[in-house]
């Protein structure tokens, strides 16, 4: 648990750094009490996971593998941070704050063994995140998305509470354990208390996550927020939100997964086909990645409308290959857009001439999210797939696979543009902190899809 | 405290379940149809407001004090969502005079 601990108490450190204005250190301690809070995490792997706090929390393997995951997401988050917030205001400690803030919700998301630290892990997220999309007082769409996100977040909180007191009067219990007993000594009763209880849940959680038919915040939110802060909602943010949905229906609700697995099962195919299909029409790339996150979300329901032991792999594997190709993508759209002032495909043109390596890192991650092989998405999916196949849900494959065949076609445009299209422009400077960050994910995104052995069977 | 706890449990526990749901539909009615962001603000917190009153009665009919516990966390945690709401509603006010969510329609909504 002392991960938690350390993320919780950075940020104050980071406030009082700011106070006493030492702002070039900010990053460096940011990043090596991140790297302390990772190795506190690994050094739990394995270790007998009993729950503590009175049952609070949980720190097992499962916390463990997500933590990390948040954690190294958000250290590359951070690291192409530099030289961003300075040209948005002069305070930027409380930036870095409000992130490792909302980081520190993320770990409780991942971590809970309690109903009552899912809802505090989320609003502590949340929280943090509202003010993050807004850092940008005097752009008018910063302020819509923030609002946007405020009242969409607040608005989902309400069905995730009512859904949790509706279990707790028909079961008597946050723990998860104590509503797993209750569910298998109850297994006949049909109580519409718990019922409805777990469709609010459901509905709750999947506005959190950005599913289909609760989607309509997210692409405003997403293009609105500045870039790097979409980064972080559409990497780290959905990966612990499916972490915590997971753990609450892996934990609890499985036995009654005949119960709940058509609803999501409609939920995902809408929430692909919608994601797919919108993102054709999109001239702006920001909006068109926020509508690909969209479809991501429905390739990671996958994994709990097919519930089994290999879910928590396969979400695992999923989301990191995600998050990787995604902080790519966000880097090299935070760099053009520094040079040509917009966030249209028509941005990108001509780019490989002058950035043949910005060029080539975007056209991985590209080609990591549409899910070719040879890269981390192309293994991402087929976990995804063989799960569902598991559970000889053929329907939802080829729905699957159809809606990855639409997702090429928009996500070439990016290459097609680079390569193919011509444009006078002069050369993108990309800082060295950023060629460091781009590298490496591009070399892990391939490193994964050539040679999956090592992540594939962690969990 | 053994009186009020009687009080309470003089009203069946399925008034309290109407009550809260009909309490909670008000306020996501008023979420989807008003047009202000303070009165759906306002919504908001009575739909989180229904979800107490619920939870406090289920604990009473149940003698479980964890219920109680939770709707402190849910005052505060209420109270933090407040503090930043109505910095950004101020926040969007003083870029536009106005508070009419329907002037926030630069991005597509």
């Amino acid at each position: 648990m002392t991960t938690l601990i350390i993320i919780s108490v950075l940020p104050i450190v980071i406030l009082y750094l700011g106070l006493y204005k030492v702002q070039k250190a900010l990053l460096p301690v940011t990043i090596i009490g991140l790297l302390a809070a990772m190795t506190a995490a690994i050094t739990q792997w394995n270790d007998s996971a009993v729950p503590i706090y009175h049952g609070m929390m949980l720190f097992n393997n499962f916390s463990v593998a997500f933590s990390v995951v948040s954690i190294v997401s958000t250290i590359l988050i951070l690291l192409l941070s530099k030289g961003y917030f300075e040209r948005i205001s002069s305070h930027i400690a409380e930036y870095y704050a409000i992130i490792l803030f909302s980081l520190a919700g993320i770990i409780v998301m991942v971590s809970y063994h309690n109903l009552v630290m899912l809802f505090i892990g989320i609003e502590i997220m949340s929280v943090s995140l509202y003010i993050l999309a807004g850092i940008r007082k005097k752009d008018f769409a910063s302020n819509e998305a923030a609002l946007k996100y405020f009242l969409m977040g607040a608005f989902s909180t309400g069905f995730l509470l009512f859904g949790i007191a509706l279990i707790y009067g028909a079961s008597g219990s946050f723990d998860l354990d104590g509503i797993r007993d209750w569910i298998v000594t109850h297994s006949r009763s049909n109580d519409p208390l718990f019922y409805t209880g777990v469709m609010l849940i459901i509905v709750g959680l999947c506005f959190k996550v950005g599913a289909a038919p609760f989607h309509f915040w997210t692409p405003d939110v997403y293009e609105g927020a500045p870039s790097l802060i979409t980064l972080f909602m559409s990497t780290v943010v959905k990966v612990a939100g499916f972490a915590a949905f997971l753990r609450l229906f892996s934990a609890c609700f499985f036995t009654i997964s005949s119960f709940w697995a058509p609803v999501l099962l409609v939920i995902t195919i809408i929430t692909l086909f919608i994601g797919n299909i919108t993102a054709l029409y999109q001239q702006s790339f920001k909006r068109m990645m926020a509508f690909s996150s969209i479809s991501h979300a429905g390739y990671l329901l996958f994994a709990i409308v097919a519930l089994g032991a290999g879910s928590a792999n396969s979400i695992f594997v999923y989301a990191a290959a995600y998050s990787i190709a995604s902080i790519i993508a966000f880097g090299a759209l935070i760099l053009v857009k520094q040079q040509t002032r917009t966030d249209n495909f028509d941005g990108f043109n001509g780019l490989a001439k002058n950035n043949p390596f910005l060029a080539l890192v975007l056209t991985v991650s590209m080609l990591s999210l549409a899910g070719i092989p040879l890269t981390a998405g192309f293994i991402g999916k087929f976990f995804m797939f063989s799960g569902a196949l598991a559970h000889y849900n053929t329907l939802l494959v080829v729905v699957a696979v159809v809606n990855a065949i639409i997702s090429i076609f928009y996500y070439f445009r990016v290459i097609i543009a680079m390569y193919f299209r011509s444009a006078e422009r002069a050369e993108v400077e990309v800082p060295a902190y950023y060629k460091f960050v781009l590298g490496i994910s591009a070399i892990a995104t391939i490193v994964i899809g050539v040679y999956p052995a090592f992540i594939s069977a962690l969990i | 405290m053994e009186s009020l706890t009687q009080t309470i449990q003089a009203v069946p526990l399925n008034h309290y379940i109407l009550l809260s749901a009909i309490i909670f539909s008000i306020g996501v009615m008023g979420v989807l149809l008003r047009r202000n962001a303070i009165v759906i603000f306002m919504s908001v917190e009575l739909m989180l407001n229904s979800v107490n009153l619920l939870l406090t009665a289920f604990s009473v009919y149940r003698g479980d004090a964890a219920g109680q516990v939770f709707v402190f966390f849910i005052m505060a945690l209420a109270a933090a969502e407040v503090a930043v709401g109505l910095a950004i509603i101020v926040m969007i006010y003083r870029n536009t005079n106005s508070i009419d969510i329907n002037v926030l329609n630069r991005l597509k909504w």
